[in-house]
């Protein structure tokens, strides 16, 4: 029986354990990962069953994590970093951008850094500062590495195995308000390339491009709009660097109107990338201008208002009826 | 458990029998004199900030606070140093350091507002002179090394009216590249600064032995300024060494580590568990050297304290608590579109821009169901 229903939570750590079990040569570093299974559970009962060599207890320092990382992988080991929150990743960013990032280009290819670091990001769960945050953006921004993004347990599953497998290195952003939700995950299915966006949902009237957390919040407002008659095409990115287009532009060609969805402020983040891409491509197609649907322009709020701050169904909905009033 | 005892400067014993004087690694030795009074005051402290936290476990396992970090076991470590302060030292604590808030005067409603969601815990830093938690591990000792610098450079070490600054911090925290830096930092430009380390023995789930080879203490060797242990559960021995290193700091001669070795006794935070790593017969043997009991034992055995006194503290305490809780449960929650607020001190046309269409959207929906 290939086909299981596991929250994503597990499907990422069944992913984990299979990649650990593939190749020994996987290791996973970071914070409580070890007997207390991270703090989010992503990791639990791996140390039990691989050893304190493959699933290891770093000191509480993310610099260290990361360049210690970068040392395993000159080394010949495939290097899984978790940050325990995203808020927690800046100690480690100057070794993500300065070094991981650069050093495949730096050696003309003779180095490669097969890490991934994985970063529970977003908001929802209410809790306190530097708990919350949308870093997507910085690392997007940065060539040389890529960023990737799940929305689902079956896509947990397979694309936290293909950032493994990978030689490059990737930032694997999880939904962590996701964590607990479940879905169909079959170890057996034919996986999309882990760089390809997929058609969550088909429609005719609006692309709503989205990704991570944001892509249930953009099913749930599709569900809501089919009862008013109209259908909106959902398009989960996955992949945020590169991105891959070229599903929404064949969308914008066929709907004529596009929102994009995130929780990252909307100054200088993937919306307005995305949103200058479809216009190059889509100019004659497009019936109004792309809108975004994001966080606001300020530091992540406190958990009373958060609610406020996310986009909710409610915005997407109102952001799809503007495309209607030009 | 890691233990050293023969470095631990202990001025209380566990059984609550007074030292006389004991002398620290760093070759000072340490002794206090206090007045019957005092004594009743650190013990009234103990326990106060003992129920208050208490009070915000409950509230939190009612859903009132999203979060609580307890300081339970802590508190001999916080009120020790807490009242070693003068009003002009300055503080930077983490976000344990409610025991430490509360000998500083500042309302106990600040820290639970930041776990209840409210607000980020915005006190002002100016006027309690003590910043606000520090949730970035480590950051907060850089930040007291620079405030330490600027003291040094008005001139207000060496004299009567000298100045100091203490960071607190855990013991994971000394694994960061931060609180190294703050170290060094401190040590060139012999930085007024306290480096008040609570080594509880665990960083969420990772014990001592994964942050550290040599005791903690002994670290600042390396970077050239003394190390001292103190018994972080004898709040006699933690007051008398941070006095020590705040007036060492303030006479011009530079930084201390002092590593307060404690425990916590409950989990890192509630939504932790600490069954997942930590032996239940550890957090046994640490209940005997509990700081409040033996406070009341040496109080009892010196005919300081009666127990008339003793129920009127507990009364008192928790009077307290139970105020707190009516607060807590009335904090209202902040305006929406108080988001906006603050991010820059003269506002920006961005923000301006976005705050309209959020309060004409929200007005949108009035009227309607939503
Ligand atoms: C830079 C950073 N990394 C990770 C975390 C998550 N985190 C919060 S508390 C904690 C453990 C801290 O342990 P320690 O410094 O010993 O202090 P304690 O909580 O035990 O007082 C961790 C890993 C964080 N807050 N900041």
């Amino acid at each position: 029986m290939a086909t299981e229903v596991l929250t994503l939570g597990k499907a990422l750590n069944t992913g984990l354990r299979r990649a650990l079990d593939r190749d020994p040569k996987v290791v996973i570093m970071g914070e409580d990962v070890g007997k207390l299974g991270g703090v989010f559970r992503i990791t639990d009962g791996l140390q039990k069953d691989f050893g304190e060599n493959r699933v290891i207890d770093t000191p509480l320092a993310e610099s260290g994590i990361i360049g210690t990382a970068v040392g395993l992988a000159l080394r010949g080991y495939r290097p899984v970093c978790e940050i325990q929150f995203d808020g927690f990743v800046y100690p480690a960013y100057d070794q993500i951008v300065s070094q991981v990032a650069k050093m495949h280009y730096r050696s003309r290819g003779m180095v490669r850094l097969p890490i991934v670091i994985r970063i529970p990001f977003g908001g929802g769960i209410g809790a306190v500062e530097h708990h919350s945050e949308s870093p997507e953006a910085y690392f997007a921004h940065t060539p040389g590495l890529k960023v990737v993004t799940c929305s689902n347990p079956a896509d947990g599953h397979t694309m936290i195995q293909q950032a493994i497998a990978s030689d490059d290195p990737i930032v694997f952003l999880e939904p962590k308000r996701r964590y607990w939700e479940k879905g169909e995950v079959d170890a057996e299915a034919e996986a999309y390339p882990l760089h390809s966006a997929r058609v969550a949902r088909p429609g005719t009237d609006v692309t709503v491009v989205a990704y991570g957390p944001m892509v249930r919040t953009a099913l749930d407002a599709a569900t809501a709009a089919a009862e008013d008659g109209r259908e909106l095409e959902v398009i989960d990115l996955r992949s945020l660097s590169p991105l891959d287009l070229g599903p929404v532009h064949e969308s914008v060609r066929r709907t004529g109107r596009c929102v994009v969805v995130h929780e990252a402020p909307s100054n200088v983040g993937l919306g307005a990338e995305i949103a200058a891409r479809v216009t190059e491509e889509c100019f004659y197609s497009l019936e109004s201008p792309v809108l975004r649907v994001t966080g606001f322009n300020t530091p992540y709020p406190a958990a009373r208002v958060e609610e406020e701050y996310l986009p909710d169904l409610d915005r997407v909905l109102d952001a799809v009826d503007r495309t209607y009033g030009w | 458990m890691a233990r050293d005892d023969d470095t631990l400067v202990q001025l209380l014993t566990p059984d609550g029998e007074r030292v006389d004087r004991a002398v620290g690694p760093d070759g000072v030795e340490y002794s206090v004199d206090l007045t019957d009074d005092e004594y009743r005051g650190f013990y009234r402290d103990l326990v106060t900030v003992r129920r208050l936290d208490a009070e915000a476990t409950a509230l939190q396992r009612q859903g009132e606070l999203g979060i609580w970090a307890s300081l339970l076991g802590q508190e001999a470590a916080q009120v020790g140093s807490g009242r070693a302060l003068r009003p002009k030292d300055m503080v930077f604590p983490t976000y344990r350091e409610h025991g430490v808030l509360y000998c500083r005067g500042i309302d106990p409603i600040m820290p639970l507002s930041l776990f209840r969601g409210v607000d980020q815990g915005a006190w002002d830093p100016h006027e309690t002179r003590c910043g606000m938690y520090t949730i970035v591990i480590g950051a907060q000792t850089l930040h007291a090394t620079g405030y330490a610098m600027g003291i040094t450079m008005d001139g207000k070490v060496g004299g009567d009216d000298g100045e100091a600054a203490i960071a607190y911090f855990g013991d994971g925290a000394t694994s960061q590249g931060d609180v190294n830096e703050a170290f060094i930092w401190s040590a060139v430009y012999t930085a007024p600064v306290v480096f008040f380390c609570q080594n509880n023995q665990y960083a969420i789930s990772e014990p001592i032995e994964r942050q550290t080879r040599v005791p903690l203490y002994q670290r600042a060797a390396g970077f050239g300024f003394p190390g001292v242990r103190v018994d972080g559960n004898d709040v006699l021995a933690s007051y008398a060494v941070t006095r020590h290193a705040l007036d060492h700091a303030r006479s011009g001669q530079g930084p201390t580590l002092i590593e307060a070795f404690t425990y916590r006794m409950g989990a890192h935070t509630t939504s932790d568990d600490p069954s997942r790593y930590r032996p239940p017969a550890e957090a046994e043997a640490w209940r005997s050297r509990d700081p409040i009991a033996r406070l009341a034992a040496f109080l009892r055995k010196q005919q300081i304290a009666d127990d008339s006194f003793f129920a009127e503290v507990d009364e008192q305490a928790k009077a307290e608590a139970v105020h707190l809780r009516e607060r807590v449960l009335a904090i209202p929650d902040p305006a929406p579109d108080s988001i906006f607020e603050n991010v820059y001190p003269h506002g920006s046309p961005l923000l301006d821009g976005e705050r309209a269409r959020f309060n004409a959207y929200r007005q949108s929906f009035e009227g309607s169901a939503h």
